[in-house]
């Protein structure tokens, strides 16, 4: 473990970290058609969450309208959201 | 409807259910193909923006993406047309192919859900009663079986892929 600091660390501030260094995310949102088994399987098969993990999110999507998938570059996300649109869920990319 | 057998998910379709399937997928497959039309809600359900808020950079992103999603589409609706006895009969699919048809039945459901106006809160039994007073021999009452039955088979094929 790190000794105490003594010296005044300056923190980051979040909002200079440059736009392009900001990660991507995927976002998922409800809509009235896809079955709860349906979505949770294909966290499941296209991320490879777990189920406890997959069914979190599905239920966030379902609740709360949207939830956040995966994260990364935004390449990465793009194509997320690709694999997603075979499957038939509305996913969209955003860098919040 | 499904069930496991060893690793193939196996279920009987009657010559109605078999023809039922293959003209909402043929629907499907027409609007993917010729019918392709970009200010149709359901062409625009079944490729939706990747950018929300930023339509221009959807559009440039889609030029790449577009033609891959589309023969995905045309591919998992046809392993399930070609999978379809005519006249009824078993089917057995192995996992590939059990999992293209969850595809191709994602796609029918949205694609018949949207035209049928279904919401988070739609009851689809009282919807199907509602119709059936009305006229019960109107095509909603026809398309809101089918919807049951595609809801009701999807279903039971995803549990009998994952038991």
């Amino acid at each position: 473990m790190a000794a105490p600091q003594t010296v005044p660390v300056e923190t980051p501030d979040t909002e200079e970290v440059p736009a392009a260094d900001r990660p991507w995310v995927t976002i998922v949102w409800n809509d009235p058609v896809n079955l709860m088994s349906y979505v949770t399987w294909v966290f499941q098969k296209l991320f490879g969450y777990p189920k406890d993990k997959a069914e979190r999110l599905m239920l966030d999507v379902h609740r709360k309208g949207r939830a956040i998938v995966s994260s990364g570059v935004r390449e990465r996300m793009e194509s997320d959201a690709s694999r997603l649109h075979a499957y038939g869920l509305w996913a969209t990319v955003d860098q919040p | 409807m499904f069930v496991r057998k060893g690793g193939q998910c196996v279920a009987r379709f009657t010559a109605g259910e078999s023809a039922v399937l293959q003209q909402v997928l043929a629907e499907v497959v027409a609007l993917l193909s010729d019918g392709f039309d970009r200010a149709d809600p359901v062409v625009e359900r079944l490729f939706p923006d990747v950018y929300r808020d930023d339509p221009a950079g959807s559009a440039d992103l889609r030029k790449y993406t577009d033609d891959d999603l589309k023969a995905a589409k045309l591919e998992q609706a046809g392993a399930m047309l070609s999978g379809l006895p005519e006249g009824g009969g078993t089917v057995r699919l192995d996992e590939e192919q059990a999992e293209a048809w969850l595809r191709a039945l994602t796609d029918v459901r949205l694609a018949l859900g949207l035209r049928l106006d279904i919401r988070d809160d739609t009851d689809l039994e009282a919807e199907l009663d509602d119709a059936v007073l009305h006229d019960p021999t109107s095509p909603r009452v026809g398309q809101l079986s089918v919807y049951a039955f595609l809801t009701y088979l999807q279903e039971s094929l995803l549990s009998a892929l994952v038991s």
